[in-house]
């Protein structure tokens, strides 16, 4: 026996946007309770409206299955206390036990419930679990903080299984079969019969209950007028969700607007009809934005929608020629004048003014076209346009429509005569602003939102404010996947710490001046003249720790992870490169480790790999004071060459050589190998030739495996023993010159 | 008069509501609900829920019912009266009703039917707009409502009042009176509505007849002449007076002072003197104010939070 349930929310306008996302919770919600009970329908059909959510629960059971069960008691021999006890837990008599060999048995009917009165306990359950993202209170239950909390507030629910009504209420709300059809276009309430006629009643309340079937509706029907007046409708997937959340019935009707308003910029019309109008926009044979606008109304009019496209057209015309106005108005006052207001604009309360980035930002900018690490990129013009960037986030436009900046400072900066480059770079400088957006080429613009985006990082980080967990507040992850976008897109030729060094010594000149102070007051007297130089090096050394301690470059190899792991690049690859430390020229750094991903699927750099790891666990067991390698070491960190144990280890090697044994001949060849391979590997690698390093390498696979063969490093020959511990110490030098080989899984 | 859906409708075909006839009108409409029929509160404010009939009595168990016209001022919004739909001066119909009833939104589309817009011609929606006032402390979920796309009403129910929630909540409903007639009326220009109709020989003026020469002159001061000295002090004035009036007890007269140091504050930001690190310590100053009226309110009234 089973039949159909149906559930109607009926409530007053449910915002568009929660719309989806209230049905999948309502489906999931429904399904998780009736399971807990054992419930489980052939299939669900949901629907929501702006005024109700509802679902159709198809061939649920009347009933859920009986079930019985066997419980064992006490000995019959038991005192009479523990016989009671049973019984009581049972909720049995001694007559309906079992003995069985001396023991009470009872087998628990339990019998199946009823499906009705499972629903009138889960739908109270479900309405008050209800995940929205905001909710409300309302009438006069509100007295109470207590009461229900709805998405507006809640009018009336249908639950009808089968042909019957399920007995629920919840806050003075009974559920019953009444619900109501379109606002305007139905009056009085409609009994629904069962599930099966829900769908059908509604349409004939003029309520299409099935959201699909609105957006259907609302994107063929703008399709057609589009085609009908003989142009062409821009698609836009969300603007129909949108407007099928607005409407029960849906009619498109389509109207024109005054074409001098054309000389708008036609991103500025788009948005103003697409997000304060929910139009359609449309565009001639051409391609060219067209004076026409399509609408979605929720009747249809008795005048056939004339009233409807008037008064639209009426609001569009007073939203349009305030666009123009404000168009008009911004281009009356230079971009050089506006920018002086950003002085007025807090950035973030610890890091100053707009006005003060602007001029972090523009000193960056030129500082990165005369090094010529963006290459052709006049640095006049770089800090020009870096000057005039932000200069739109203060015109009547981007106050009104802050998704236009960057664009609309472009098309000022165009308006007022400015070279095409300087205006390009301000238009795209805030480029990319994530994934798979378009990355800046052109080498100004390339300049500009480099400088903009590594200020932004440095100066957030110099602050202390950096992201944690989900939380990135300032978007912190974004820039530096900008950062990482533009290095490798321009293969821009610099060490990342480099970069970020100039940017934070910008954004933290307080730092930067107290270190020099402290140096200055250290060394000056105890410095000779002479050794000035030696001065500023220990000055730039010492800011540059500081920016490991800050974690800027870990943030980095993070983000770049995460972006090559999109890419298909190996996290643990990058991790071996990055390991080695210092190696922070991103593009070289990539090179390498797409030579290594490739290397690594080869056989023989899959054997090497085994074979390293092997002479690596040695190592680690025979050695374990040294077995260790520092992954902080890096090239600007003084001093580190000292304290790191692989090079400590090589240098070692070096002075047991030559043998005061005679070798066995795979230790000889290996040794032979060693010294062929090592040099050429480190060779290739100065000159950025990772695929020779790689082949260089490859070169010992065949040794290394023969040696593992035919070698006993464990000799009892203490000084055999120790030559080949050194020997295998001197074959992982030689491989981390490439990569670390020990963050590499598998 | 036409009969529709249980609403009696004004027939605008033959002659459109003057703007004078259109608030009698809604007068009409919301006293026949239940509603008191205030006068504007005589005090400059930035909009109707500024009014004490609204913020104050929003909080509290006990039921209340009103409406009224409020004049409302932003400064900031002046146009020397060159702008078709923007003025620094304009008015606002507040209905508050609490606790909200359950056909609260029936109610109002009824009273759109009684000035005559027929919601089988013309596109009335509902639209997810939540309201929130920091200066007040208060907050509600509701709706824009969109007349052929425009925006004719705020529609919120209240949730927190200065701070308070609210036990039980109050539905407000704000009509932007001047949008909604130059709609009824079918202009362009606010300064070309009716204001009245033609009695005999005694001519109908319009609204620009009544408030253009208004908007010239007050924009000029807004913007030009008042003495930001003076403004300053006034804030401080307001400011401490309203503090001492939380102490001495009479919260009602608290909040007027809240009411003054809001609307000074909104002065001193059309003046262009308040940068925007400050603006958010004004804004609190206010907040400050507006929140100790109303707790000063409550304990005065011996209500629980």
């Amino acid at each position: 026996m089973s039949a159909d349930f149906l559930l109607e929310l009926r409530c007053e306008e449910i915002p568009a946007r929660m719309q989806a996302r209230a049905s999948e919770d309502l489906t999931r919600l429904f399904t998780e309770t009736l399971a807990e009970a054992g419930l489980k329908a052939a299939r669900l059909t949901s629907y929501v409206t702006p005024r109700r959510l509802a679902l159709i629960a198809h061939d649920l059971p009347l009933a859920t299955q009986a079930v019985s069960e066997e419980f064992k008691g006490p000995r019959t021999s038991a005192p009479p206390q523990a016989l009671e006890g049973f019984l009581r837990k049972t909720g049995l008599t001694q007559d309906q036990l079992e003995d069985r060999g001396g023991l009470w048995f009872a087998l628990v009917e339990k019998p199946g419930r009823a499906t009705a009165d499972v629903l009138a306990e889960a739908i109270p359950a479900i309405i008050r679990a209800f995940p929205w993202p905001k909710s409300m209170r309302w009438g006069k239950a509100s007295q109470s903080t207590e009461s229900l909390r709805w998405v507006r507030p809640l009018q009336g629910i249908i639950a009808l299984l089968g042909d019957d009504v399920v007995p629920v209420a919840i806050e003075g709300v009974a559920a019953g079969r009444a619900t109501m059809g379109h606002r305007f276009h139905a009056s009085g309430e409609i009994a629904i019969e069962r599930a099966a006629t829900y769908a059908a009643q509604l349409k004939d309340a003029f309520v299409i209950v099935d959201q699909a079937e609105r957006k259907a509706i609302i994107a063929s029907r703008a399709e057609a007028l589009a085609r009908d007046a003989g142009l062409e409708l821009i698609p836009d997937v969300g603007l129909v969700a949108e407007n099928a959340g607005l409407t029960e019935w849906p009619v498109s009707l389509f109207g024109r607007f005054d074409p001098a308003f054309l000389e708008v910029p036609p991103e500025v019309i788009q948005l103003t009809l697409r997000i304060n109008q929910k139009y359609f926009v449309l565009r001639d044979k051409a391609g060219a934005l067209a004076n026409a606008f399509i609408c979605t109304a929720n009747i249809d009019a008795t005048d056939g929608g004339k009233a409807i496209v008037a008064g639209n057209g009426k609001v569009l015309a007073a939203r349009l020629s305030d666009a123009r106005f404000f168009w008009e108005q911004d281009k009356k006052t230079p971009l050089a004048v506006h920018a002086d207001k950003l002085a007025r604009i807090t950035f973030h309360e610890k890091l100053g003014t707009v006005a003060d980035k602007v001029e972090r930002v523009a000193k960056l900018a030129r500082w990165l076209a005369t090094e010529g690490i963006v290459k052709g990129a006049d640095p006049a013009l770089a800090e020009q346009a870096a000057r005039l960037a932000k200069a739109d986030l203060v015109t009547e436009m981007v106050g009104e429509f802050p998704e236009l900046q960057g664009l609309m400072g472009g098309y000022y900066a165009r308006a007022e005569g400015l070279p095409d480059v300087v205006a390009d770079a301000i238009r795209d400088h805030y480029k990319p602003v994530g994934q798979g957006d378009d990355v800046p080429t052109a080498p100004v613009t390339v300049a500009v939102s480099l400088a903009d985006k590594l200020d932004t990082i440095a100066s957030f980080f110099s602050a202390g404010i950096k992201p944690t967990g989900s939380k990135d507040p300032f978007a912190l992850r974004r820039a530096a996947l900008g950062v990482i976008s533009l290095i490798m897109t321009n293969t821009l030729r610099s060490e990342l710490g480099h970069l970020v060094y100039q940017a934070e010594m910008a954004s933290d000149m307080t730092r930067y001046e107290r270190v020099s102070k402290l140096i200055d007051e250290r060394w000056q007297d105890t410095l000779p003249e002479t050794m000035g130089w030696y001065h500023l090096e220990l000055k730039e050394t010492f800011n540059r720790l500081f920016l490991y301690e800050s974690g800027l470059l870990d943030f980095f190899a993070d983000r770049l992870k995460v972006q090559q792991r999109e890419a298909g690049v190996r996290h643990d690859l990058i991790d071996a490169v990055f390991a080695l430390g210092g190696e922070d020229d991103l593009v070289r750094l990539l090179a390498r480790v797409k030579a290594l991903q490739h290397f690594i699927a080869t056989e023989d750099g899959t054997n090497l790999l085994a074979g390293y790891k092997r002479a690596a666990n040695i190592l680690k067991k025979e050695r374990p004071q040294t077995g260790k390698i520092s992954s902080e070491a890096g090239e600007e960190n003084p001093g580190a060459a000292l304290t790191d144990p692989t090079i400590a280890d090589a240098i070692r090697v070096h002075d047991a050589l030559p043998l005061a044994y005679t070798p066995e001949p795979a230790e000889a060849a290996l040794i032979a190998a060693l010294d062929s391979a090592a040099p050429r590997a480190a060779a290739a690698v100065d000159a950025e030739d990772f695929e020779g390093a790689m082949a260089a390498l490859a070169t010992l696979r065949g040794p290394i495996d023969a040696f593992f063969d035919a070698v006993t490093v464990n000799d009892a020959d203490p000084a055999k023993r120790d030559a080949r511990l050194n020997l295998l110490t001197h074959i992982r030098a030689a491989v981390h010159k490439v990569a670390d080989f020990s963050k590499i899984e598998g | 008069m036409i009969h529709w859906n249980g609403w009696d409708m004004q027939d605008n075909a033959s002659t459109p509501l003057s703007f004078q006839q259109l608030i009698l009108k809604l007068h009409d409409y919301w006293a026949a609900q239940g509603c008191v029929i205030l006068q504007p509160f005589d005090m400059r404010v930035g909009a109707g829920t500024f009014h004490p009939a609204t913020t104050l009595r929003s909080l509290g168990p006990d039921p209340w019912n009103c409406a009224y016209v409020q004049p409302s001022r932003r400064p900031t919004d002046g146009r020397y009266g060159e702008n078709p739909n923007r003025l620094q001066h304009y008015y606002q119909y507040q209905v508050i009703m609490k606790p909200s009833p359950p056909d609260l939104q029936a109610l109002y589309l009824g009273s759109l039917a009684a000035i005559g817009i027929d919601p089988l011609v013309h596109d009335i929606r509902f639209v997810e707009d939540d309201w929130e006032s920091p200066t007040l402390g208060a907050w509600g979920l509701g709706w824009e409502v969109w007349c052929d796309g425009m925006e004719v009403t705020q529609f919120t129910y209240f949730q927190q009042m200065g701070g308070y929630d609210c036990k039980p909540v109050t539905g407000e409903l704000t009509y932007g009176l001047e949008r909604l007639a130059m709609y009824i009326q079918g202009k362009d220009s606010v300064y070309d509505l009716a204001f009245n109709d033609a009695v005999g020989d005694r001519p109908a003026v319009t609204y620009g007849d009544v408030f253009l020469e208004n908007e010239r002159q007050l924009s000029k001061w807004n913007f030009e002449v008042a003495d930001t000295d003076k403004l300053f002090r006034w804030f401080k004035d307001a400011e401490a007076e309203g503090q001492a009036s939380i102490a001495a007890g009479v919260p009602l007269a608290a909040y007027e002072q809240a009411i003054e140091a809001s609307h000074i504050f909104n002065l001193l930001q059309a003046r262009g003197v308040i940068s925007v690190q400050e603006r958010a310590s004004y804004m609190a100053r206010v907040r400050d104010l507006a929140k100790g009226s109303c707790e000063a309110w409550m304990t005065h009234n011996g209500w629980a939070a």
